[in-house]
């Protein structure tokens, strides 16, 4: 049976939650209505996204699934071309749990135009989807930036004090860099007009188009997407409207900002930029990586001089996306770096959003969340400080938690690299970490241990009060926020203490997309070793390491079976121009 | 013989001359004594747009492309000259919509609301519209023109009752100002590209499009270049009418006029006039054609290099002017500026490249004109529904603060005429700026295309602005909205095309893509060819140049698809 009709409902679904709330009822203007019909409805779609997951075929998950293609524009080229590998599925599902999260969560915040709020996180979500399943490069730009709109207004709208600013420093940022990416699309499509004859935006064909462009062309494309996705990840120093957006941005908006929309960048480098510019995200590399080291350790430093939580949380966010930028272009033989980073993406989502949401819930009642002014929680909000502190390990890469496989990975992988500028990568990359360690648990020594300092509370907190968890901490949580922070909380423990699963299907996918520039390390490296007498024991000491990890973490011991072994070999320069959007074509067969 | 012929060419003229009539029935029922005559002067002018749009799109009489049963276009342009005349006469509904009221809330104004008995003298309705139908007539024929006389006539009927509508569609001293600017720098600029024609005819001997081309298919294989007076010709031609596109180096009125008209009125000028500069610079640019260079898909390189460095400079200084503006209209001027620096990006790749595909320059502008016109046409309507205390207009960003909380409407359909300025995705003015982008690509010009991108990243500045403001600005309750039912209706059909045409544009880009296409007229031998014009030069018979090669004239079959439903 055909399946692919999912992927159709699930985008459209929260547009039609969207149009729903347009209608003329007027009990969708009050508050708790409002709310709850928009918590039932993400919930349907979180649904459906797992229906789409048990649809996938889990043992090839490298393979685009659940494809499919409607004209849009044919006289341009355009359709609607769209399916889902495990990258995408996953980040969809992130985005379908993540939805009901922010809406449980908006109750007291959130009290004007409800509509309006409840309509433009519908959008964001269908934008989103958009983006995770486009298989057409200009819908995936048309759906990358149009999750701008409802961001501008979920911030410009709802905001906090500078929220006029912040909309307006996030849309023009990331529009600059994303038209530029436009302007870089558009030309690959042109040069394969030029040797086709045909105009195509099909982002399997384009792969193969932009592996025969020259250098130079490679470059100037790789650079004019790298502002459009390096603004959105965001690498330093293009990540100034970040502490800006996430600080005066909702709760909602924050979490929705920080645990989904970064993820746009790196995800557009590794679905788009990577695969089909090779040449020029190997050059590219030691330069991205550096730009992500800096990013990490000079934004740790920022952190730790930070006073809001609210705002450190945000920086730490540019900190531990470094990561993930450092782990996508470290290319390490296996691809570890790049899985351990996209696991990463999943990881910081839930972390981050997890601390955005905590502090959310603070600010809800005694709007502030600044050091000094609130402390010594763990005295009278005992059941929030536990969250809180979940998801400050969880931020910290605390063993357990989700973020620490993520970043082990990504460091691990840049040790392995054959790239002989990754090792310094790793260590000061490694700095990061400690550093994080620093500044978050600085976070949590003042605003949960010491002495309790309770702020007066906050008139709209007292008017929504809520039956509380603990009967003898009045400021302590109530169940709509336990329930709010749970699934949260139980993700990031649960991809802590099982990552397997998901590494394994993350692994094929990566490596799938690496394998262009894989094949160009690996040319290279054999020209070295033809070059260089050394060559034979770097190469055997690569080999042990390998065994060793395999023994350590399993990830290669365990592989993949069936069509997906063949993204296990490591590629040769003759399977370079075997795109990697063909293998959905094949495995459809 | 002659006579036949002169047949044929009037059938195609059926859309103008029923504009022609509709004018003048508008100046009869605006002078009527009965008072529901005069009210429906509006419906007059709308009825013969209406119907000179059935000519246009052939759903009666014969259709426009009954001239390829003769000879066609003498360059080829028969897909364009039908979209054109179509677009123009299809915006130019919208723009009637908005303008409708205009005239009576002027009247208001200066009787003070009293109920004054009529005065013939004291009437300008009737005038406004005949004015408004004219200047588009001028539109079509610009679009049509195939000779050089009839092309300066027709850019002239365009504009001048432009300047008529400027002075009196609105009580202000400063209206008359900004006509009378308008008229004196219009009339330089006429100067400068008739000046230019002047030139074309010394270096040819031609008026003729068909004259001239054959001259300069004639030079071009001789010795691969034009003389130096053609080229001189081609430049003043090219920057004279720039002047009707608001282009650099002949945008200074832009602002000052804009402001000083009424808001429909700007709303026209923003549209008709660069409707028929872009129709004359295609004809125009077609005369020499995109046949040098390289690869032979060029302009010749002065033109190229000129038209370039206007794009750039046009849609930079457009935008960066814009930004440092405070009050809307003048923002929305300088960003119409912008957009036909935009627009001007499709006329390096031109017609020559890519023809009937992504890339070709003339369905670029063709497509780009519409989205253009939409979203401009909506933005200055919503502007034109609001007025400050006083009766005047809405001015500055303060008087839209907070726009969304009395009137959620008017803010919304200003939002999306500004996402759609901007060419934002799910718009329509998105997919315009990859047909320019495209067209800008296969030209070769990958930096212009940089400046455009950037252009569009420095406009959302502004456009950001208005739709910042509107939404989530505070209210200072210095506006009220006058709600013109018709001028409402035309925002809300500009906007929601504006969104449609971006969701489902298939349809309007298969239209400006057929445009784009080049009828091809082998001229068996030039010099036949150009003996075949002689007779006809400065007789307006351009038809008569192709005559030689009708055999193979194929025609533009799919332009007669236009008007099915």
């Amino acid at each position: 049976m055909d399946t692919s009709f999912l992927i159709l409902v699930l985008l459209t679904l929260p547009v039609v939650w969207a149009a729903g709330l347009l209608l003329p009822i007027p009990g969708l203007q009050r508050k708790r209505y409002a709310w709850a019909y928009s918590a039932v409805t993400s919930a349907i779609s979180l649904t459906l996204a797992v229906i789409v997951a048990m649809n996938f075929d889990w043992s090839r998950p490298g393979d685009m699934q659940l494809s499919g293609s409607i004209d849009w524009i044919p006289s341009m080229g355009l359709s609607f071309r769209y399916g889902v590998d495990a990258i995408s599925l996953w980040l969809i599902l992130l985005t379908a749990v993540i939805m009901p999260v922010v809406v449980l969560s908006s109750l007291i915040e959130v009290n004007h135009d409800m509509r309006q709020f409840h309509f433009w996180l519908h959008i964001l979500e269908a934008a989103l989807i958009g983006t995770f399943v486009a298989q057409d490069i200009v819908l995936f730009y048309v759906c990358f930036e149009f999750t701008l709109i409802p961001l501008y207004f979920l911030i410009g709208v709802f905001g906090h004090k500078e929220k006029l600013k912040a909309a307006r420093v996030y849309f023009l940022y990331a529009f600059t860099g994303s038209m530029l990416t436009f302007a870089g699309v558009l030309y690959v499509g042109y040069v394969g007009w030029q040797q086709t004859g045909m105009w195509t935006f099909a982002i399997a064909d384009l792969y193969d188009i932009g592996r025969r462009m020259s250098m130079t062309e490679q470059c100037l494309v790789f650079a004019a997407m790298l502002a459009g996705f390096g603004v959105k990840t965001p690498l330093v120093p293009f990540h100034t409207w970040l502490p800006l957006a996430h600080t005066e941005a909702p709760t909602a908006g924050s979490v929705d900002l920080a645990g989904l929309v970064l993820k746009l960048g790196p995800y557009g480098l590794i679905r788009l930029a990577i695969p089909m510019l090779p040449d020029a995200a190997l050059a590219f590399a030691p330069w991205v990586c550096v730009v992500a080291v800096i990013g990490i350790v000079y934004a740790a430093l920022i952190c730790r001089a930070q006073k809001d939580a609210k705002r450190l949380v945000a920086y730490s966010s540019v900190s531990h996306m470094g990561f993930v930028a450092l782990g996508l272009f470290v290319f390490d033989p296996d691809g570890i770096a790049a899985t351990g980073a996209v696991f990463y993406m999943l990881a910081h989502g839930l972390a981050t959003g997890g601390l955005f949401l905590c502090i959310g819930m603070l600010y809800d009642r005694f709007h502030t969340r600044e050091f000094g002014r609130v402390g010594g929680t763990a005295k009278f909000m005992p059941v929030w400080s536990f969250f809180f502190m979940l998801f400050v390990l969880a931020s910290v890469g605390l063993p357990g938690l989700n973020g620490f496989p993520g970043e082990f990975l990504t460091l691990i992988g840049a040790f392995d690299s054959g790239l002989w500028w990754s090792k310094p990568m790793a260590v000061a990359g490694a700095l990061g970490v400690i550093l994080a360690a620093v500044y978050l648990l600085y976070m949590a020594g003042r605003m949960v241990w010491g002495t309790p300092i309770i702020p007066p509370d906050h008139a709209g907190y007292l008017e929504g009060a809520e039956h509380g968890v603990d009967p003898n901490h009045r400021h302590d949580l109530s169940w709509r926020e336990v329930t709010t922070l749970v699934p949260v909380a139980g993700l990031c423990l649960l991809l802590g203490l099982l990552p397997m699963p998901v590494l394994r299907t993350l692994e094929a996918p990566v490596q799938g997309l690496n394998k262009p520039v894989m094949g160009l390390v690996e040319a290279e490296e054999q020209a070295a070793g033809l070059a260089g007498g050394d060559a034979g024991t770097a190469a055997d000491a690569g080999v042990v390491m390998q065994d060793d990890r395999s023994q350590a973490t399993g990830l290669n011991g365990v592989g993949v079976a069936g069509p997906g072994e063949r993204s296990q070999a490591i590629p040769l320069r003759v399977v370079v121009a075997d795109g990697v959007g063909g293998e959905g074509v094949d495995g459809d067969e | 013989m002659a006579m036949n012929e002169m047949m044929v060419k009037l059938q195609t003229l059926w859309p103008e001359m029923t504009l022609l009539i509709g004018a003048v029935a508008c100046l009869a029922t605006g002078l009527s004594g009965v008072w529901w005559v005069r009210k429906s002067t509006a419906v007059v002018a709308g009825v013969a747009i209406g119907v000179a749009q059935l000519f246009a799109t052939g759903v009666i009489g014969p259709g426009l492309e009954v001239a390829s049963e003769g000879d066609g276009h003498p360059l080829g342009l028969d897909a364009a000259v039908v979209y054109l005349k179509v677009a123009a006469l299809a915006v130019g509904l919208v723009l009637l919509l908005v303008a409708a009221r205009t005239p009576e809330h002027l009247k208001q104004v200066v009787t003070a609301e009293s109920k004054a008995a009529f005065e013939p003298g004291d009437d300008f309705r009737g005038e406004f519209f005949a004015f408004f139908l004219f200047s588009l007539t001028g539109v079509l024929l610009t679009a049509g023109a195939t000779d050089l006389v009839w092309l300066f006539l027709a850019l002239e009927l365009t504009s001048l009752p432009t300047y008529i509508l400027v002075a009196t569609g609105r009580d202000k001293a400063w209206a008359q100002e900004s006509a009378v600017k308008y008229f004196f720098l219009g009339a330089m600029a006429a100067a400068v590209f008739l000046f230019g024609f002047a030139l074309i005819y010394a270096a040819s001997g031609f008026t003729t499009y068909a004259g001239i081309h054959a001259y300069v298919v004639d030079r071009a294989g001789a010795d691969g270049g034009l003389p130096p007076l053609m080229l001189v010709g081609m430049v003043l031609a090219v920057v004279g009418v720039g002047f009707k596109i608001a282009a650099v180096p002949m945008h200074f009125y832009t602002a000052d006029v804009y402001e000083g008209a009424a808001v429909p009125v700007t709303a026209m000028l923003a549209f008709v006039p660069k409707a028929a500069g872009f129709a004359a610079l295609i004809g125009l640019l077609s005369l020499v054609g995109w046949r040098y260079g390289p690869d032979g898909d060029r302009l010749p390189l002065v033109l190229e290099v000129l038209i370039a460095v206007m794009a750039v400079a046009t849609m930079t200084v457009g935008n960066v002017l814009g930004l440092m503006q405070s009050r809307v209209k003048r923002v929305l001027a300088y960003s119409s500026v912008a957009h036909s620096g935009y627009m001007l990006v499709g006329l390096l790749a031109g017609s020559s490249v890519g023809g009937g595909g992504l890339g070709n320059g003339v369905s670029a502008i063709a497509f780009y004109l519409v989205a253009y016109g939409l979203g401009t046409i909506a933005s200055f309507a919503v502007l034109g529904c609001l007025h400050g205390p006083e009766g005047d207009e809405a001015a500055t960003y303060d008087d839209l603060s907070g726009l969304r909380h009395r009137h959620p409407f008017l803010a919304g359909t200003l939002l999306v005429a500004c996402l759609s300025l901007l060419g934002f995705p799910f718009t329509v003015g998105f997919i315009g700026k990859i047909n320019l982008s495209a067209a800008g690509f296969v030209s070769g010009h990958g930096l212009v295309v940089i400046a455009l991108v950037l252009n569009s990243a420095i406009s959302a500045a502004y456009y950001l602005r208005i739709g910042s403001v509107c939404f989530f600005g505070k209210d200072y309750g210095t506006t009220e909205a006058r709600y013109v039912p018709v001028r409402i209706t035309g925002a809300i059909i500009a906007s929601v095309m504006s969104i449609g045409l971006g969701l489902q544009g298939g349809w309007l880009e298969s239209r400006a893509l057929e445009a784009g296409v080049v009828a091809e007229r082998e001229t068996g031998s030039d010099e036949e060819a150009a003996q075949k014009a002689a007779p006809s030069a400065g007789f307006g018979g351009g038809v008569d140049g192709g005559e030689a090669v009708d055999g193979e004239s194929r025609g533009v079959v799919s332009a007669g698809t236009l008007g099915d439903p």
